[in-house]
């Protein structure tokens, strides 16, 4: 065997190698893709990382869409005629290499004047002269060295989405302001400006109000735009009668701006500036920490950006013209090319149609329409070019009709009160009376002191630290989890995760793999001879199963048939030396034994005597029956599956007893299946891979898609996770589980910390300094402790 | 008037200076994909060789290290 790699790619290159320049390849595409590379310098891709490059895909026809000028005027940034500027989403950039490759596009046409690659987006911007190349040369090109842009509806609806920066300058502004009202409160802190007969430093003291002035204007940015969002948010929830986090830190922020200014005005003292820029500084660092999101996956796919921007229409006089997807009305004629995906519902009018709905059902078995049969829209035709009559339109069609379920509508954040906003409420209740009592005593004892009493308090008891809290731990603990593959989509779906009862699994792709199957044969054995024609018939075909079956068998030495016929739908046949051999279809080899299970078969005839057949089974994912074993101890747990009930047995010998197993159920059964438990108190979990299940993952407290290749697609959801990781589900929950404790502990610590605080605000002696340095303390010891916490907890992870 | 007077405009100057770059910074974009320019600066325009087709001899790449 030869186990040369390929230089290209990296993979085995088997025993189709290609030799070429001294190296070896392991196919053509890829052999093109180093001439493309050695002809125009660009060599150097390999020196920076070895093996890495990917094998380009066959693309005929598939961008003539990109010919159309109101679609190139929808997708391009900037077009004016002759310059162009496109920002491409190119899911393989993964490497060094292929920032430096794509970045030296130049090199590879004249005409591209500049690339720049965003490699946490996985995008490229591209301006070229559209004299020299069009978009869809370009395309083309960057296809044809491995890096095909992926190119959807979505791109097509919003075309420039403007990057959120307010809070990066409201971070700054809030930094800039509080070193300088840091380094402008300095005399106060060491007493340099009291009056010489207090034993103050004299000269300071004449400039008192220079610097108390200045700190009063760096603080209103910080006051009045950098922590407008907690206003808002405190007057939104006050709205909705709901007493949330966000009161009491505008109340403590307010306080301290209204109390500052105050005893400035009539130099009372020096105000709490200090306190009141560190302290919005601090709060907006934690949201900053907490926004952390993984801006190369999207959560918010629907089934726009599975389908594409255009298809090719064919007119009654036999033009063939590609049209924009939403431009597809009933009754017009299209043409389905291999490999493409059928846009919308319709009827199927030429040719044979093998149809791949397993994204839309999960079923994963191709199935086959005919003349005058239905096809919906979701399927992907594996089986050469179709044509077929559109019944509806896109937006209409029975598998997008499910965005229209109202679930899709509603912001799954805004139904759940997280920890720190219910523990926020008993808080601020809590403040409150405290204020208030020591107000009331002091205006009996006091009253001079009495207003002085109530800002202190509602100062000091600024939850400051609280509000840090769910922030450092919840920001830290989604970077553990995105370290080992499972990409969250906020902080509050982790302390969704960790409140979950129930979980509810898809079968097909997310506890079976889509990539491998066995199959096991039933019937009469077969003779080596038929064996070796068996693999050497595969061989040559192409379809899917025929594939799965040869790489299931064993090695056999390679011979030329004599004789190979496809049956498109039916089967193949060989023949070599007298030797025939017939696989396919039941009917197709001549069985006409009835009592086939569901389960998918091959079947063998060999000179046309009935052999046996190969069964196909899924494949379940490694680690799957420990998994459930773990959870079901505490999660109650059950199967929805879009398959039918071939798997059955297996399934029930892998799972706990008496999991509830749904087999043949629709998208909206899902939904509607998930519904009926939140109905009954009960926090979901689904676990799904399609877009069948995007309405149960939407529907869900916590809806987790479950990917081989987490670039390429996945539903809506609220987390991402790498198959491989599927067997570490409990063990991630229960880590959030952890992760809450450690919040509590924490409000625990910050509790601490304001009783010490009230201790001085009550008894009326709070000094500017004592809050100066009580707020930041607790801020740092807080963020200190979630860290080294949360850090233990991922270090037990895998 | 006192030297504070002029330390002070001074030093708030200054500061709001480096303020306002910051400013035109996440403007231009710059904080918007803090991972690629890392990447970036480690590429070197003399680091593209010359062709290593396979007629050429290995003279060649003797060049492209001059180069």
């Amino acid at each position: 065997m030869d186990k040369q790699k390929c230089y290209h790619c990296g993979d085995e290159c088997g025993s189709g190698a290609i030799v070429y320049d001294e190296k070896h390849f392991c196919c053509n595409g890829c052999k093109t893709v180093y001439e493309i590379f050695s002809e125009n310098d660009l060599s150097y891709y390999y020196d920076l990382q070895s093996g890495t490059g990917s094998t380009p895909t066959a693309i005929e026809g598939k961008y003539d869409f990109l010919e159309n000028d109101t679609i190139i005027d929808r997708l391009t940034e900037f077009n004016d005629g002759s310059l162009q500027i496109v920002n491409l989403y190119i899911p393989l950039i993964h490497c060094s290499s292929c920032i430096w490759v794509l970045e030296n596009m130049n090199k590879l046409n004249p005409f591209i004047t500049q690339s720049q690659v965003d490699f946490p987006k996985k995008t490229v911007r591209i301006t070229y002269n559209s004299k020299g190349i069009s978009l869809k040369q370009l395309v083309v090109l960057l296809t044809k060295i491995g890096y095909e842009p992926y190119i959807s509806l979505d791109d097509f609806d919003n075309k420039k989405k403007s990057a959120d920066r307010s809070l990066i300058y409201k971070l700054g502004v809030a930094g800039f302001a509080f070193g300088n009202v840091m380094f402008l409160s300095f005399p106060e802190y060491f007493d340099l400006s009291t009056s010489e007969a207090s034993g103050g430093e004299y000269w300071l003291n004449q400039y008192e109000d220079v610097f108390r002035w200045l700190m009063f204007a760096f603080s209103l940015p910080v006051v009045f735009y950098a922590g407008a969002d907690y206003f808002i948010s405190a007057y939104k929830g006050l709205r909705s009668k709901i007493l949330n986090i966000d009161v009491p830190i505008s109340l403590g922020i307010l306080v301290l701006f209204l109390r500052s200014t105050l005893e400035i005005i009539f130099d009372w003292g020096s105000g709490f500036f200090d306190s009141l820029t560190g302290l919005v500084f601090f709060l907006l660092l934690g949201k900053f920490f907490q926004q952390k999101t993984y801006s190369f996956l999207s959560f918010e796919r629907d089934y726009k950006s599975y389908f594409p921007i255009a298809v090719t229409k064919i007119f009654e006089n036999g033009k063939e013209e590609s049209t924009q997807v939403h431009e597809i009305k009933q009754g017009d004629r299209l043409l389905i090319r291999n490999e493409e995906l059928i846009p919308v519902d319709g009827i199927l009018l030429k040719g044979k149609a093998k149809i791949d709905y397993s994204f839309v059902t999960g079923e994963s078995v191709p199935v086959e329409r005919e003349y005058g049969d239905k096809v919906f829209a979701g399927g992907r035709q594996l089986n050469g070019p179709i044509e077929m009559e559109a019944l509806k339109s896109v937006s209409q069609s029975y598998l997008t009709q499910l965005w229209s379920n109202s679930v899709f509508k509603t912001d799954k954040s805004t139904r759940f009160q997280t920890l720190t906003d219910s523990i926020g409420k008993r808080f601020t209740i809590g403040v409150l009376s405290i204020a208030f009592l020591a107000t009331a005593f002091w205006l009996y004892y006091d009253p001079s002191k009495a207003i002085n009493v109530f800002t202190a308090v509602l100062i000091i008891a600024c939850p400051c630290a609280i509000a840090l809290a769910s922030p450092f731990t919840l920001g830290n603990m989604l970077r553990i989890f995105g370290q080992k593959k499972f990409y969250l989509r906020d902080t509050t779906t982790i302390e969704q995760l960790a409140q979950v009862d129930t979980a509810i699994f898809d079968k097909t792709g997310t506890i079976t793999t889509t990539q491998k199957s066995t199959a096991t044969y039933e019937g009469m054995p077969l003779t080596p001879k038929e064996e070796s024609l068996l693999k050497n018939t595969l061989r040559a075909s192409n379809h899917p199963l025929s594939r799965a079956l040869y790489d299931l068998l064993e090695e056999q030495n390679i011979v030329t048939l004599d004789d190979y016929e496809e049956h498109l739908g039916k089967g193949v046949e060989g023949s070599k030396d007298n030797e025939h051999i017939k696989i396919g279809s039941s009917n197709f080899v001549g069985n006409h034994q009835a009592g086939d299970s569901a389960n998918t078969a091959v079947h063998i005839a060999s000179n046309d005597h009935y052999k046996g057949k190969y069964v196909f089974h899924n494949q379940y994912r490694e680690g799957v029956s420990d998994l459930f074993k773990n959870m079901s101890e505490t999660f109650q747990l059950a199967i929805l599956s879009g398959d039918n009930e071939g798997e059955k047995a297996n399934l029930e010998k892998l799972l706990p007893k008496l999991t509830p197993l749904f087999f043949n159920q629709k998208p909206e059964d899902k939904l509607e299946f998930i519904k009926s438990l939140q109905n009954q108190h009960k926090k979901v979990l689904m676990v799904g891979d399609g877009l069948n299940d995007a309405g149960a993952l939407a529907q869900a407290e916590v809806g987790i898609a479950v990917s081989e290749n987490i670039n390429v697609f996945s539903p809506a959801c609220d987390g991402i996770m790498d198959a491989s990781k599927l067997k570490q589900l409990y063990n991630y929950i229960m880590a959030s589980k952890k992760a809450m404790r450690i919040i509590k502990l924490s409000f625990m610590l910050s509790l601490l910390y304001n009783v010490i605080g009230l201790y001085f605000a009550v008894t009326g002696q709070l000094e500017p300094v004592i809050a100066a340095i009580l707020m930041p303390l607790s801020s740092i010891s807080v963020v200190g402790f979630t860290t080294i916490m949360t850090n233990l907890v991922g270090r037990k992870l895998n | 008037m006192s030297v504070i007077y002029i330390l002070l405009a001074i030093s708030i100057t200054v500061a709001i200076i480096f303020f306002v770059a910051f400013i035109i910074s996440v403007k231009n974009g710059q904080y918007d994909d803090s991972y690629t320019p890392s990447v970036r600066i480690l590429f070197e325009d003399e680091l593209v060789k010359k062709k290593k087709n396979s007629k050429k001899t290995k003279i060649d790449t003797s060049i492209e290290i001059n180069n």
